[in-house]
C-alpha cells in the first residue's frame, strides 16, 4: 500500500512539474499582448495593396481604374443604387475614413475621390460570419468569394465594416450587355453576394490586378510579409492611413496620404 | 390527437379559411420574389436585412418566452400553471415555425438552405442558431405532444419528457441569446454591439411573449370553452410587467451610454431611430406605448382589472414588435458604413409575404390550440378552474 501511494505520488509530482514547466514555457514564447499579435501569416504571404492618394488626378485616372476592374470581371451597370453591385468605387475622404476626420482636413482632401475596394483584411468579419464557408481567405491573404456556394444569407454584409459587398438584387445579367462580356471570366446568378477578389484569376497567371495595372503606378500590390516587398518599402517610408483601424480587421489596402509626394 | 384539429365549428373553419387565404396570398408573392430576386423588396446594397429577418428576431422572442411558464410550473411547482403552460409551449412551436420561416424566405438562394448542414461551420453565429432553433422546435414539440397524451390518457407525463424539460429551460433562453450574438458580435455596427442586447433580448421577450400568450388566453376565453383562469392570468402578467421594467430600463441604459459619453458613432443610429429619419414617428409610438404600458400594468390594482390588463398587453406587444420588429435591425444598418444614411420601407410583396408567413404561424397555433382544447373539453377540464 505504501509503496503504491510512494509510486503515486513520485507520478503526481512529475506531472506536477511537467505542467508547471510547460506553462511557464508558454509564458516565455506567449504572447503577452493579444492585441499586438503579428497580422503576418505562417504561409509566408499576405497579399496587400498601397494606393498613392496623390498620384490619382483627374476623373479619367479614376473611370480607367474602375472600368478595368468591371469589365473584366463582368460587373453589371445597375442604375439603381440600392440594387447597385461595385468591386471598386470612389468615395468621399469623409465617408472613407470616417473616424479619421475633422472639419478642418485640406479641401483638397474634402473634394478629392478616394478609391474603394474590399480590404482583404487579415481578419475578416465576413469569413468569421459566413455559414456556408462561401467567404473564405485563402493562405495568400486574399479573401475571396464562391458563388456557387453562397446561400444569400447577407450575413457578411451586416459584419463588413466597410460595405464592400454587394448582393444580387436583381438579375446582373440583365445589366450586362451579353455580347461584350468577357468570356474567360463567369457572370453571376440572381441571390448571391460577390465582391473583389484582388484578381485571384489574373494573379493564378503571374499577373498583376486589373486595378494596379490601370492606375499608371499609383497603386502598388505586393506581399507585405516580404520585408524587402514594394509595398513594405512604401510603407517604412510613408505615412499611411488604413480604413477604421478601431475594428481590428487590419485591412490589407493602404492609402499614401501626402498631398503632392509620391509613393513609388 | 391531431384529428380532432378536423372537426370544429363554423368559426374554427373561418379562422382556418382566412388564414389559409393569407398563406395563399403570401405563397404567390413569395413566388414573384423567388421568380424576379429579392430586389422586389426595399432592401438595399446599404439596408441588406430589413422586415423579414427582423420579424424572425422578434418572434425568436415569443419561442422563448414559453420558459417563462416551463419554470414556475416544473422548477417551482406553481401548480396554478398546469392548464396554460401547454399554451406555452404551443406557442413556441408557432413562433419557431414562423422564425425559420422568415430565415428562408430571406435566402438569396432558398435551394442551397441545406449548405448550412453539409458544411457546418461552427465560427459561424448563423449555424447555431439553426441548430438552437431546430433543437428548440424539436424539444417543445415532443414535450408539448407527451405532456398532452399523457393529460387525455389521465396519467402522469413518461418520466423521459422530466429531463428533456429541465433541457427546454436553457435551451430556450439560449435561443434569443444565439439570436443576439448574430447582431452584437459584428464590428463596426454600433448600434448592435453592445454586451448587453443579448439581456435586452431577453428582457423584451420576457415581457412580449407572455403578454402574447395573455391575449390569446383571453381570446380563448372568450371564443372556447377553454378557461386558463384568472389566477394564472394574473401571475403571468405578474410576470411581463417585471419584464417590460427590465426593457425599459435597459433601453434607459443604451441611451445613457451613447448621449453620455458624446461618441458621435453609438449616437447615430438613435439619431436616425428618434429623431430624423422615417422611423421616428413609429419608434416613438414605441416608446410611449412602452411608457403608458408600464402605468397600466405596474401597479397591482391597474393590472387586476382584465379590461386594463388586455390593453396593457395589446400596447407592450405592439411597443415591442416595433422595437425588434422592426427599429433594431433597421437602426443598425442606418447609418451606412460611410455614415450615410439609406432609409428603407418594406414593399408590398414583401410586407404579403410577412403576412404569409404569420398567417402560417397562426395556422400552426390554432390547430395546436384546437387539439389541446378538445383534449380538455373531452375530459371536462375545459372549463374555469376550482
Amino acid at each position: 500500500m505504501s509503496i503504491d501511494r510512494r509510486k503515486f505520488l513520485k507520478i503526481a509530482g512529475l506531472s506536477g512539474i511537467g505542467m508547471g514547466l510547460s506553462a511557464a514555457d508558454s509564458l516565455i514564447k506567449g504572447k503577452a499582448h493579444a492585441s499586438e499579435e503579428s497580422s503576418l501569416p505562417e504561409s509566408g504571404v499576405r497579399l496587400a495593396l498601397v494606393i498613392d492618394v496623390g498620384k490619382i488626378r483627374t476623373d479619367e485616372d479614376y473611370k480607367r481604374i474602375t472600368d478595368a476592374c468591371h469589365s473584366i470581371h463582368n460587373v453589371p451597370n445597375i442604375p439603381n443604387t440600392k440594387h447597385e453591385v461595385k468591386w471598386i468605387w470612389t468615395d468621399t475622404y469623409e465617408h472613407t475614413f470616417p473616424d479619421q476626420t475633422n472639419e478642418f482636413i485640406p479641401t483638397e482632401m474634402k473634394e478629392k475621390p478616394f478609391l474603394l475596394l474590399c480590404n482583404h483584411c487579415a481578419k475578416p468579419p465576413c469569413v468569421r460570419v459566413c455559414p456556408t464557408k462561401a467567404t473564405f481567405k485563402r493562405p495568400d491573404g486574399i479573401v475571396t468569394q464562391d458563388p456557387h456556394r453562397c446561400i444569400g444569407c447577407r450575413f457578411c454584409m451586416a459584419a463588413c465594416p466597410y460595405g464592400s459587398r454587394s448582393f444580387n438584387w436583381v438579375d446582373p445579367r440583365k445589366y450586362l450587355d451579353m455580347n461584350k462580356v468577357n468570356p474567360d471570366y463567369p457572370t453571376r446568378t440572381m441571390g448571391v453576394v460577390e465582391k473583389c477578389t484582388l484578381c485571384v484569376e489574373r494573379i493564378a497567371r503571374g499577373l498583376e490586378p486589373a486595378c494596379v495595372e490601370a492606375s499608371n503606378g499609383a497603386m502598388v500590390f505586393g506581399n507585405l510579409a516580404d520585408p524587402n516587398s514594394k509595398v513594405r518599402k512604401i510603407l517604412s517610408t510613408h505615412y499611411t492611413l488604413i480604413r477604421k483601424p478601431a475594428v481590428g480587421t487590419q485591412p490589407s489596402v493602404f492609402y499614401v496620404i501626402g498631398g503632392g509626394e509620391n509613393a513609388g | 390527437m391531431l384529428d380532432r384539429a378536423l372537426k370544429g365549428s363554423k368559426g374554427y373553419w373561418t379562422l382556418v379559411i382566412i388564414l389559409l387565404g393569407f398563406i395563399g396570398a403570401g405563397s404567390l408573392a413569395y413566388l414573384h420574389q423567388f421568380n424576379n430576386g429579392l430586389g422586389v423588396t426595399g432592401m438595399s446594397r446599404d439596408v441588406s436585412w430589413g422586415f423579414y429577418i427582423s420579424q424572425f428576431t422578434f418572434l425568436v422572442g415569443v419561442a422563448a418566452s414559453a420558459v417563462m411558464l416551463v419554470i414556475p410550473y416544473y422548477l417551482h411547482n406553481f401548480k396554478k400553471f398546469g392548464r396554460i403552460v401547454i399554451l406555452g409551449e404551443f406557442l413556441a412551436i408557432a413562433s419557431v415555425t414562423m422564425c425559420m420561416t422568415f430565415i428562408f424566405v430571406d435566402m438569396g438562394q432558398p435551394m442551397r438552405i441545406m449548405n448550412v448542414l453539409l458544411y457546418p461551420t461552427p465560427n459561424s453565429i448563423l449555424f447555431w442558431d439553426a441548430m438552437v432553433l431546430n433543437g428548440y422546435l424539436m424539444l417543445n414539440l415532443v414535450i408539448g405532444w407527451a405532456t398532452l397524451h399523457a393529460e387525455k390518457k389521465g396519467v402522469p407525463p413518461p418520466a423521459w419528457s422530466k429531463p428533456l424539460i429541465y433541457l427546454s429551460i436553457p435551451w430556450a433562453v439560449s435561443i434569443h441569446t444565439v439570436t443576439a450574438f448574430l447582431y452584437a458580435g459584428l464590428p463596426g455596427r454600433h448600434f448592435w454591439l453592445t454586451a448587453i442586447l443579448a439581456v435586452r433580448f431577453l428582457a423584451s421577450a420576457f415581457a412580449g411573449g407572455p403578454a402574447l400568450l395573455i391575449l390569446l388566453a383571453l381570446i380563448l376565453r372568450k371564443h372556447t370553452k377553454f378557461d386558463a383562469g384568472k389566477e394564472p392570468i394574473q401571475a403571468v402578467a405578474k410576470i411581463v410587467a417585471y419584464a417590460m421594467c427590465a426593457n425599459v430600463f435597459l433601453i434607459g441604459l443604451e441611451f445613457f451610454t451613447a448621449f453620455y459619453s458624446n461618441i458621435p458613432s453609438h449616437m447615430h443610429a438613435f439619431e436616425f431611430l428618434y429623431a430624423h429619419g422615417n422611423l421616428v414617428p413609429l419608434m416613438w409610438t414605441s416608446t410611449i406605448l412602452a411608457l403608458l404600458s408600464l402605468i397600466l400594468i405596474v401597479p397591482p390594482k391597474m393590472r387586476g382589472n382584465e379590461t386594463v390588463l388586455l390593453w396593457a398587453c395589446i400596447a407592450i406587444f405592439i411597443s415591442l414588435w416595433i422595437d425588434k420588429g422592426f427599429g433594431l435591425v433597421i437602426g443598425g444598418f442606418v447609418p451606412t458604413p460611410f455614415d450615410t444614411v439609406t432609409e428603407y420601407w418594406p414593399t408590398l410583396t414583401e410586407t404579403t409575404i410577412t403576412l404569409g408567413v404569420w398567417a402560417l404561424g397562426f395556422l400552426v397555433l390554432t390547430v395546436l390550440y384546437k387539439v389541446a382544447i378538445s383534449v380538455r373539453e373531452e375530459l371536462g377540464t375545459a372549463g374555469p378552474p376550482k
